[in-house]
């Protein structure tokens, strides 16, 4: 067996000896150009005058390119052709690139850069929410709204209501390997790209699309990135292209990695988020409805802000049944950075609201926060009847996904046309019909059908102590005068499967070579989470083989092409999928050839051990290779597949837009600092929910580090912009992820080992993003110390630095607003 | 210019610019590509190389920021260097494969040679160890599980072998550090120094680079002439006597907080929170001091402790109290030619105090750095010195409040009515590590936070325990 195995990351001795190549490493033909991009200091204005000449004569330099010397200038935009690589003009935010340089060397280039002089005329940025809607800067003619339940109703005969609004910061994805591209030039005008991307097709397009080739002209290979994070979703289109267009040109090898000051200036981010919320609720904190208002900063230009917004939209019920609710979102076009996917995809944001409404619940309340979050929980699923799925959807379901724009394999290409009739959407055609009480149903019309996490809260919560813990952290309370601690359990529920229904497939190409060794490639990429070495185990799986025996091969769109992004969680799923269906189609050819010599049906012959076996008989895989081989049998496969079940229209918000959901819970303790606001985690449990894991050592990890990354996300990493739109934290100098000592001191984690009612590979579950949300159970521990400096509640704000804390402290004992 | 040192054991020769830096050189010149360019700025420890001095000393340093002829007579040793020359792996690499400490990959060189490094100088401090190395994949749980499993292998033989061939008496460099034609960049000696840099005052003086360093990688400036004062072994070290340690301008903040642990140890508790390891390995009191940063966590804590701060220019010396050398942001009180020869501080009882405020615990910034030593005789404050970094456009001490507390009896209506005077003392600046107000309510909690402290309360979050 190698599935299950907690093997070690396939390149890990690779890793650890330096030998891993990452874009920057690969040697490079003589005569190699590394470019650079001059960016606009200013948010929003247009070029009066570009004067390049003195940047054109730097040592080193062979060529400066601005937009106007383009015609057209190529697209980077993953969604709405809104991205020229360089400025039309016309600027939009402080980091745009404004011209591009080609230089002998990568210093060389940055050097040059600098010397261009810029004759801009600066116009006043939309930078804030409010001024956004005060402008009605958007993209989409209005609000999107999803809606279950009567809520205006709900809320009028609510026993108690509370309002309140919680700001949530970006985040900067800190990729270690930054942006980078690599460019070759062929013959005949062909183009190989390297890139740091976790979308190679999307680069391919963009590249072919720069370049005026049908995409058969480029070929894109991906060996591995050095973090991915959703950040090298689209982020990475602009390298590549600079660097295929500079190829082009000189007819010499192009290279690009942006500085790590420009990667954080030129590239997106998490979306920030402003969350107002209302809330009816009974004295039990059952929750009758809650009318939620997101305004999202989607900076300025389309990118995958729509789909993002949408996923926020699709976790603001995260696990509670809520019998009303209405999500509006806003997704506003500012003069900043574009931001983007980002680990969880607009799904944190969306469940970080609902949490904190059951943190002012239960602090209205005087109870128990875990108590308030169980009565609201959906119910718990059934026991497992046999081919159960994840979930279903309503009859009343509108079918059909739209697709209006030609970009259709990135996640941000359901664009609705400006025009499409926006406010009536409050009370026109697509507005969902209201289903009333607790019914299962999701704010989206879906019926969650698998859910465990009664019982994994329980357990977590008996393994972790919670209640005992609950009362010490008390009294410690009451005997400290200057430190408190708090302590929080949250839940996540997380959707899995990408929103945009056509992108759940996957390709995958198996090659058995003569020698009984197997070549393995698929469309998924490598960003560390360990998705080449789970789905190398499937494969070794299949064939009865050891892991020895199978290759893991570069990401290569000339070997599977048309992929979707490795995003969304979906890696495993996907391509573990597609690449068994290519090893059985093979397994199945070998034993059409083998079966008469084993006397047995082909339908009967194991692949196990190394062997090829049926009854007593049995060959050793190199001989059934072999012989097949000699028979004149292809070995080589494709596979594919979709998923299947997924109905969802993001307009109408009704539907089946996920396969199934992956859950966890996270046990959280802190203590403040309350003079000063300083603040720590002390210890995290957690119960994490990966189905029957393909590789519990990998997915461990994948918890372990989402959950940091989503701690950090609502603790240090703070992103500033001044009062003109210019990015102040733009190096790990002033934005700081965790460090070594900000993980918990005592870190629990274990996975809930029960297989996926849906029928995955082997029954796993994805693992990618999920656990970034257990990072909000720092933030809500947090709350849960502030609260006990005061009655009131503390209103704490996201990223809660130590200046986010003491205000709260200030808040909770009526010292402030 | 031309600098001879070993690299993985083999002696180089390496004839670069004087600001080129040890990364561009490995990955650019070399091919060695497994050390990584993650920030180029010191801040994310993915270029870590272990540099051993002659004295046999390794330490971890961030090959970004280091330049060539700082690495003169020395020993680099990168992470192709780390495994075996049989390519038997170290036990850090073995335990961090085992462990599951790598995902991505990228950090993963760096962490290694961190690892190593302590691994060979028997750390097992781990968080203080890594805390210059960023993971963005792991939640680093797995590496300091891969640490402590390795902790107890044996140190692998060719871990010494750097140490014992620069100490072996046969082996010299013929010239270690040659700057050929040029004015001599290299000084051997304090006397050297001064009277190169009085013929030469527009000159740039090199020590750690930890921030000179940053002017050539981002700044991109051409910083020409320089000098580098890592060969001035005179300017190095601390010495004690019953009245007086002096403080050589050369001296590391390592070797500053080791020497801290007992005297002061709240000050060689700032000093574990100052930058990192790398940082620390490489930072030089002088430099901390001649920078002129209001930010700068030394200099809070020096003038909390009565320092006097030893100027050289040419034959010419004089000596200041510390906090009259900052004038205004960016200006000091030095004269062309003149360097920072060694910072003094009387021997006291320990009454300091040093809080560091900033959006992360380790290797950040201070948003705000306070640094007290009240002296409380018979119910009443006696004496206050209290400085503080991040507060104005130097680090300056808190003359109003310490004029409030004066002659007070030692209680917390004192300590409640001198909070209100910190306004009067700083109007501090809103940035992106804080806002005006938080710095201000935070000066006025630390105050409290340190009578509350010498009433036994608990008040260091860093000291709980789940």
């Amino acid at each position: 067996m190698s599935v299950a195995k907690p093997l070690p990351h396939d390149a890990a001795p690779l890793h650890v000896t330096g030998q891993a190549r990452y874009i920057d490493d690969i040697p490079v033909p003589a005569g190699c150009l590394h470019l650079a991009f001059g960016l606009s200091p200013i948010a929003r204005g247009r070029i009066r005058d570009l004067d390049l000449s003195a940047a054109r004569s730097a040592p080193g330099v062979v060529e400066v390119i601005a937009g106007a010397d383009l015609d057209p200038i190529p697209d980077c935009s993953p969604s709405a052709h809104d991205e020229p690589l360089l400025s039309d003009g016309t600027i939009h935010y402080a980091g745009q690139p404004l011209f591009l340089v080609a230089a002998t060397s990568h210093l060389a280039a940055r050097r040059a850069v600098r010397l261009a002089s810029l004759d801009l005329a600066e116009e006043t940025p939309i930078l804030g929410v409010d001024e956004a809607l005060a402008a009605n800067s958007r993209f989409e003619d209005g609000p999107r709204i999803y809606a279950k339940g009567d809520v205006e109703a709900t809320l009028a005969r609510a026993p108690r209501i509370l309002e309140g609004r919680i700001e949530v910061g970006g985040q900067e994805h800190f990729y270690l390997e930054g942006q980078a591209a690599l460019a070759l030039p062929q013959e005949g005008g062909d183009m190989i790209v390297h890139a740091s991307t976790q979308h190679p097709t999307e680069i391919q397009h963009k590249v072919a699309d720069a370049l005026g080739l049908p995409m058969h002209a480029v070929r894109v290979e991906v060996r591995r990135m050095g973090g991915g994070f959703g950040g090298k979703e689209s982020q990475g289109n602009a390298l590549a292209i600079a660097c295929a267009l500079i190829a082009a040109r000189t007819g010499r090898p192009a290279a690009m990695r942006y500085d790590r000051d420009d990667d954080f200036t030129i590239t997106g981010k998490r979306h920030d988020i402003r969350v107002d919320y209302r809330v009816g609720f009974d004295e039990t904190g059952r929750v009758l409805g809650v009318d939620f208002t997101h305004a999202l900063r989607c900076g300025w230009s389309m990118d995958l802000s729509l789909p993002v917004a949408d996923r926020a939209m699709l976790h603001a019920d995260n696990a509670y049944d809520l019998p009303a609710c209405r999500i509006t979102s806003h997704r506003l076009k500012t003069n900043h950075q574009s931001a983007t996917a980002f680990r969880g995809f607009g799904g944190p944001q969306g469940m970080v609201g609902i949490e904190r409404v059951m943190d002012h619940v239960a602090h209205a309340l005087g109870r128990d926060p875990l108590e308030v979050r169980r009565v609201n929980y959906y119910a718990e699923a059934q026991a497992e009847p046999a081919g159960a799925s994840g979930g279903s959807f309503p009859a009343k379901m509108k079918q059909g996904v739209r697709l209006e724009t030609a970009d259709l394999a990135g996640r941000g290409a359901v664009a609705v046309p400006q025009s499409a009739g926006g406010s009536q959407r409050y009370g026109g055609a697509h507005s969902p019909v209201p289903v009333p009480g607790r019914d299962g149903l999701t704010p989206y019309g879906m019926k969650v059908e698998d859910f465990i996490l009664h019982g994994l809260t329980e357990r977590l919560a008996e393994s972790c102590d919670y209640a005992g813990r609950r009362a010490a952290i008390a009294q410690w309370n009451a005997a400290n005068r200057v430190l408190k601690r708090g302590i929080a359990l949250t839940p996540v529920k997380f959707g899995i499967s990408f929103t945009l229904t056509h992108l759940n497939q996957a390709g995958a190409l198996v090659h058995v070579y003569q020698d009984g060794s197997i070549q393995m490639n698929h469309g998924g990429t490598e960003m560390g989470q360990g998705l080449f070495q789970k789905v190398a185990q499937v494969a070794a799986q299949r064939f009865g083989l050891g892991m020895d025996r199978v290759k893991i091969t570069a990401t290569d769109t000339g070997k599977v092409p048309n992929t979707s992004a490795t995003a969304a969680s979906s890696g495993s799923d996907l391509n573990g999928m597609a690449v068994r269906a290519a090893c059985d189609e093979i397994r199945a050819r070998i034993a059409a050839v083998v079966a008469p010599d084993l006397q047995a049906a082909p339908t009967e012959i194991l692949f196990e051990e190394g062997m090829v076996r049926a009854g007593g008989a049995e060959m050793s895989f190199e001989e059934a290779v072999k012989r097949a081989y000699m028979a004149r049998v292809s070995l080589s496969a494709t596979g594919f597949y979709r998923t299947p079940d997924l109905q969802w229209d993001r307009i109408a918000g009704q539907g089946r837009p996920f396969f199934y959901f992956a859950y966890g819970a996270a046990c959280s303790e802190v203590v403040i600092d309350t003079l000063t606001g300083e603040n720590r985690i002390l210890r995290t449990d957690i119960v994490h929910d990966a189905g029957a894991s393909l590789n519990p050592a990998l997915d461990i990890g994948q918890v372990e580090g989402g959950f940091v990354q989503g701690a950090g996300w609502l603790t240090t990493e703070e992103l500033v912009w001044d009062g003109q739109g210019r990015l102040r934290t733009h190096a790990p100098s002033t934005y700081k992820v965790p460090a070594c000592s900000d993980r918990p001191p005592v870190f629990n984690v274990a996975l809930w080992d029960q297989p996926n009612r849906a029928e995955t590979i082997y029954r796993s579950k994805a693992v990618g993003e999920p656990p970034f949300m257990l990072g909000i159970s720092v933030l809500m521990a947090l709350s849960d110390a502030c609260a006990a400096c005061g009655p009131h509640y503390p209103d704490l704000q996201a990223p809660a630095t130590a200046e986010a804390v003491l205000a709260a402290v200030d808040r909770a004992r009526g010292a402030l607003p | 210019m031309e600098t001879r040192f070993l690299l993985n054991g083999e002696p180089q020769v390496a004839d670069t610019g004087a600001t080129t830096t040890l990364l561009d050189w490995l990955r650019e010149h070399q091919r060695l590509t497994g050390t990584k360019e993650g920030c180029n700025e010191g801040d994310c420890g993915a270029c870590t190389v272990m540099v051993t001095d002659p004295d046999g000393t390794a330490r971890a340093l961030n090959a970004c920021i280091l330049f060539l002829p700082q690495l003169a007579g020395r020993a680099v040793r990168t992470i192709e260097g780390i495994a075996g020359p049989d390519g038997r792996l170290h036990p850090v690499q073995q335990a961090m494969i085992d462990h599951h400490g790598s995902q991505c990959g990228f950090c993963t060189p760096g962490f290694v040679v961190s690892m190593a490094v302590a691994h060979l100088t028997g750390r097992q401090d781990h968080d203080d160890q890594l805390a210059g190395n960023l993971c963005r994949c792991t939640g680093y749980a797995p590496i300091i599980r891969a640490a402590q499993a390795a902790s107890t292998a044996p140190i692998p033989d060719w871990m010494r072998k750097d140490a014992e061939t620069l100490r072996d008496p046969g082996f010299t460099f013929p010239e270690i550090c040659s700057s050929g034609g040029l004015p001599p960049a290299c000084p051997t000696t304090a006397d050297d120094l001064a009277d190169w840099y009085e013929a030469n005052p527009d000159a740039t003086l090199i020590a750690g680079a930890t921030d000179v360093g940053l002017w050539v990688t981002k700044g991109l400036r051409d910083l020409a002439p320089v000098a580098f004062l890592n060969q001035c072994a005179d300017l190095r070290g601390i010495v004690a006597d019953d009245e007086t340690i002096r403080i050589g301008a050369m001296t590391s903040i390592a070797e500053l907080g080791a020497f801290m642990a007992d005297r002061h140890p709240s000050f060689a508790e700032l000093i574990r929170r100052y930058g990192s390891v790398q940082v620390r390995n490489a930072a030089t009191i002088g430099g901390n001091i001649a920078n002129g940063s209001p930010i700068g966590d030394s200099p809070p804590a020096l003038i909390a402790l009565g320092a006097r701060l030893h100027l050289r220019k040419g034959a010419g010396r004089r000596v200041i109290a510390l906090e009259d050398f900052f004038l205004d942001y960016g200006k000091q009180d030095r004269a062309p030619g003149e360097f920072v020869e060694a910072v003094s501080i009387p021997v006291q009882p320990d009454r300091l105090a040093c809080y560091k405020l900033s959006k992360r615990f380790d290797q950040d910034i201070s948003a705000v750095c306070g640094a007290f030593t009240i002296t409380v005789t018979e119910g009443r404050v006696a004496a206050a010195r209290i400085a503080f970094g991040g507060m104005a456009g130097v680090p300056k001490r808190a003359a109003h409040v310490e004029a409030a507390l004066l002659g007070q009896p030692w209680e917390e209506a004192t300590i409640r009515e001198a909070q209100e005077a910190f306004a009067q003392d700083f109007t501090p600046l809103s940035d992106m590590r804080a806002s005006a107000g938080y710095r201000l309510r935070a000066t006025q909690g630390m105050l409290m936070r340190y009578f509350l402290e010498t009433r036994g309360d608990a008040v260091d979050v860093l000291e709980v325990r789940a």
